[in-house]
């Protein structure tokens, strides 16, 4: 509860400071509102609490993807309002956006209600919506908000429908009644419900961007500005994960026979679409869009044969892809500021002129490849050992195989970097550089010491 | 009190809501034009608010006709933000036939 009131409240103070044109205050009222509520959020720890009359439950689950999820969107309004503020008029506004939506991960993350699983992905949605057209005169920024906005918006419709179906058959909207009233029908639930199960289903598939409801991925993220596309590909998939093992986990496993072949053929697909896909791009930009859209499969894969290992491993595997996600897109951003071009090319001889950006990329890209000694690396660990505790052998063997896959394009840029040569100076901010360096770290360390994180929840 | 509404039996108002859901995704998925494909969204969410209060009825529980609320004022807000996102687009590119848009494609 004080962390939603602290998010909402920081950024109403920062609306108003960009009304009144004191924009230097916006950023530290952001950023004092992200730390105040890292602290509430971590007070809340074997504190559970309901609020709302039932409506949230707020307990470790909830604090431990809300910590991942606050602390990635303090370090990229860190890295926005350094490396964006020169061509920003907007910043205030923008960091204020990034708040709101964060208040909608977190709705996402306790929800106990129907109610607030709708609200939540609104609120959410709405926010990344507006982040995406954040460049008003770019055409390609537009592109992808309208395409985002059209695809977000028929999919919540799928949403709702699902949920007024599932409320037709168990006359309430509450989890833990819907929940009481799949255990007694022992498997058996009238045809409605189960086609409400699947439309859910597919909303979240949607947002999670899974195959076969990717389609809208690649543009979103390719035409969003850079650091948005970090935002979006590393919190909005963490909160979209979190809200689909929240209510899975709680409500339909007796169903699990009805929905897992669904979503064992999402999770292949996403794996194969994304990966195949990723090969044949020029534009890194586009690569790891296609790349996230493969990091779904896997995560996936830990929901096929949900179990009590599947909620620490998405967890997990979430900081690993948002941490990797982040270096790479922030990097992206700044190679791209300097050569002017997303290409492959643009990496040339990064390695002679900047050699901490080379490093710091190159981890990155071992961790999105699954390379032992990085996060990355124990994130798939855990996520094919709760695949193969459920016993979905050859769709582990399947993973394993995409994985092998990745390598090749995820290297591309590293290749680049390491072998060409160039003669274009790059020089980075000093606190931006020093984040790079504490992501770089993180990663490393979340790869030896994998037990500080997977044993939380 | 048994009003006209009551009388009707729940599968009715359930084949109605499917109907126009349907012709709103029909839309989404024919359509071209930005405000068009909007409108038929809108079908979609005024179908699941139809069935809501239906089934709330039906079910003498006031939780859906609650839901049919939050659901107004989202769809308003969403309104809001993309009627803005199609003026944005218009101002550039001076149409919104959504078939224009595909520079991302290459």
């Amino acid at each position: 509860m004080n962390v939603l009131l602290t998010l909402s409240i920081a950024a109403t103070l920062a609306l108003f400071f960009g009304v009144l044109r004191l924009k230097n205050l916006a950023t530290p009222v952001i950023v004092i509102g992200l730390l105040a509520s890292l602290v509430f959020n971590a007070m809340e720890w074997n504190n559970t609490t309901s609020i709302f009359n039932d409506m949230m439950l707020y307990n470790n689950f909830t604090v431990a993807f809300a910590s991942v999820g606050l602390f990635i969107t303090l370090i990229l309004v860190l890295f926005y309002s350094e490396l964006s503020a020169k061509h920003e008029f907007h910043l205030p506004e923008i960091l204020a956006i990034m708040l709101f939506g964060t208040v909608g991960g977190i709705v996402l993350l306790s929800f106990r209600n129907m109610v607030m699983l709708f609200l939540g992905i609104e609120i959410l949605s709405l926010s990344y919506y507006v982040l995406a057209g954040i460049r008003k005169q770019n055409v390609y920024s537009n592109e992808a908000s309208l395409k985002y906005f059209l695809m977000g918006a028929f999919s919540s419709g799928f949403l709702l429908m699902g949920i007024a179906l599932i409320y037709g058959v168990t006359a309430s909207l509450n989890l833990n009644e819907i929940a009481g009233y799949v255990n007694n029908a022992k498997g058996i639930v009238p045809p409605y419900f189960l086609v409400g199960v699947l439309l859910i289903l597919s909303a979240l598939l949607f947002k999670v961007a899974a195959a076969p409801f990717h389609f809208w991925t690649p543009d979103v993220y390719d035409g969003a500005p850079t650091l948005i596309t970090a935002l979006m590909s590393s919190v909005g998939k963490l909160y979209s994960f979190g809200a689909f093992v929240l209510l899975f986990n709680s409500c339909f496993i007796p169903l699990i026979a009805d929905w897992e072949v669904i979503l064992w053929i999402a999770a292949l697909l996403s794996m194969s679409v994304g990966n195949i896909t990723a090969l044949y791009q020029k534009s890194v930009k586009r690569m790891l869009a296609y790349s996230s859209i493969a990091h779904a499969g896997y995560m996936l894969l830990a929901l096929v044969g949900i179990n009590n290992l599947t909620s620490g491993s998405v967890l997990f595997y979430a900081l690993a892809y948002a941490l990797a996600s982040v270096v790479s897109f922030v990097v992206l951003y700044i190679v791209r500021d300097k050569k002017g071009s997303y290409d492959i090319a643009s990496f040339n001889g990064l390695a002679q002129k900047n050699r901490m950006l080379a490093v710091v990329f190159t981890i990155s890209m071992l961790s999105l490849t699954g390379i032992p000694l990085t996060a990355g690396f124990f994130g798939k660990f855990y996520i094919f050992n709760s695949a193969l505790q459920s016993g979905y052998y050859w769709l582990t063997a399947f993973a394993v195989i995409n994985s092998f896959i990745g390598a090749y394009y995820y290297l591309k840029p590293v290749v680049a970097m390491f072998a060409s040569k160039s003669d274009e100076e790059i020089t980075m901010p000093a606190l931006s550089n020093s984040l790079l360096i504490l992501l770089g770290i993180l990663i490393i360390l979340i790869g030896a010491l994998p037990g500080f994180i997977s044993g939380v929840i | 009190m048994n009003t006209i509404f009551q009388q009707i039996p729940i599968e009715h108002y359930i084949t109605l809501s499917a109907i126009l859901f349907c012709i709103g995704v029909l839309g989404v998925l024919t359509r071209r034009n930005a405000i068009v494909l909007f409108m038929s969204v809108e079908l979609m969410l005024n179908s699941v608010n139809l069935l809501l209060v239906a089934f709330s009825m039906f079910h003498a529980n006031p939780a859906g006709q609650i839901l049919v609320f939050f659901i107004m004022a989202v769809a308003a807000a969403e309104v809001a933000i993309g009627l803005a996102i199609i003026v944005m687009i218009y101002r550039n590119l001076k149409t919104i036939d959504i078939a224009e848009l595909s520079k991302l494609k290459h």
